[in-house]
């Protein structure tokens, strides 16, 4: 879960396969295919909520990656917030995020 | 990996020796970027010369005058140990504890940082900033060098064949002097620099400052240097004005590439601001 959590948060803000004008990607390995370090990230505290899903037989709910989809989506709207600025495109890394205030681009928040 | 000769020389001028005997012999120092290359196959080479042996390279001394004489095989970390190294040159050593992590900075020198000639390297416009020089032996004797010029294009350097630096020098530090070194990645370690940016100002009683040099990493081939001749900040009280002014002088003369680490315009755009935030860092040393 505290794994999903980190890696919505590296899509939400960094992780992107770049490539050059010749289709080869720019960035395979770790330096700069920026997944967030330890450092990078807050405190993440999942909280289990006991209640059986009505929609799937066993009453199952997923675990591990489905944690990803609310942690994007958090950060798209603390960015939101924060900025005024909604962005409509992942990640948000820093280049984008200038020019988009840079712009007054986007959807107002 | 094919057959390599390992020699490690107790003195200078053995490793001169080696190191011109031979048109592939690669100097080792931390290794923290040459083991890299040749485990990927970016570099090959017949020999390496490890210099971490010799007893010279591995002191940190300051002279009567004030000024420092920094072993070329000191790691960063002990660097960074030494406490009135670092109450004298914060931002020098901040930007040696910026290289890698800290694993790294227990192998990695500032003088590789600086052969390595990567126009991203951390330590490399603390350096110029800080008008900071090489002595270099070679075969021809030994000769002292700025900082700024021995990176003459990305992995290439103005070192002769035969030549290696054997200590980084610091000057003497003028009263009411401050300096500082700020780098920006999108992550919190573990990276490489966008861009980094060194200041080194010094001011006079009222606050007036007379003399400041401005570098800037990662926003061209070479470290970008900057100073009264650029009309940056000197004659004048170094407010938010002045500051501006001098980010303006920055920016117009970087020039980036796009790539994957940032696109030029971003680059353009944080070397003013990363600027102000050293320059603001470097004043405040400058008074205290």
């Amino acid at each position: 879960m505290q794994g999903a959590v980190a890696q919505g948060i590296g899509w939400a803000l960094n992780e992107e396969y770049i490539y050059g004008e010749d289709g080869r990607l720019q960035n395979a390995g770790f330096l700069d295919y920026r997944m967030p370090v330890a450092s990078d990230l807050p405190m993440i505290e999942p909280v289990i909520v006991e209640v059986p899903n009505p929609y799937h037989p066993f009453g199952v709910k997923g675990v591990a990656e489905a944690g990803m989809v609310a942690s994007l989506a958090t950060i798209a709207n603390a960015v939101a917030d924060a900025t005024g600025r909604r962005m409509t495109a992942l990640p948000i890394s820093p280049p984008r995020m200038l020019k988009a205030l840079k712009e007054n681009r986007g959807v107002e928040a | 990996m094919n057959d390599m000769q390992f020699s490690s020389p107790v003195s200078v001028d053995d490793a001169v020796t080696l190191l011109a005997a031979d048109t592939d012999a690669n100097i080792l120092a931390g290794g923290t970027d040459l083991m890299v290359q040749l485990q990927s196959g970016m570099r090959t080479s017949r020999h390496i010369v490890d210099i971490k042996r010799i007893a010279e390279l591995n002191q940190v001394n300051q002279a009567a005058d004030g000024s420092w004489t920094l072993g070329a095989a000191v790691c960063s970390a002990e660097l960074n140990e030494n406490a009135a190294l670092k109450a004298q040159w914060p931002g020098v050593l901040e930007a040696a504890d910026l290289i890698g992590s800290m694993q790294v900075q227990g192998r990695a020198t500032m003088a590789g940082n600086l052969c390595n000639a990567s126009p991203a390297a951390d330590s490399v416009p603390a350096l110029v900033a800080a008008n900071a020089t090489v002595t270099i032996a070679g075969p021809n004797g030994r000769r002292t060098a700025p900082v700024n010029g021995i990176a003459t294009a990305p992995g290439k350097t103005a070192l002769e064949k035969g030549e290696l630096i054997i200590s980084v020098n610091l000057p003497a530090k003028p009263a009411r002097s401050g300096e500082a070194y700020l780098r920006f990645i999108p992550r919190t370690e573990m990276d490489i620099a966008v861009v980094g940016a060194g200041v080194f100002i010094t001011l006079d009683e009222a606050g007036i400052c007379t003399a400041a040099r401005a570098s800037l990493g990662a926003v061209a081939p070479t470290v970008l240097l900057f100073d009264e001749a650029d009309g940056i900040l000197v004659g004048a009280k170094p407010d938010e004005q002045a500051l501006e002014k001098a980010a303006a002088v920055l920016m117009s003369a970087c020039r980036p590439i796009d790539d994957k680490r940032g696109t030029a315009e971003y680059r353009t755009d944080i070397a003013g601001v990363l600027f102000k935030r050293t320059a603001k860092i470097a004043i405040e040393r400058a008074i205290a």
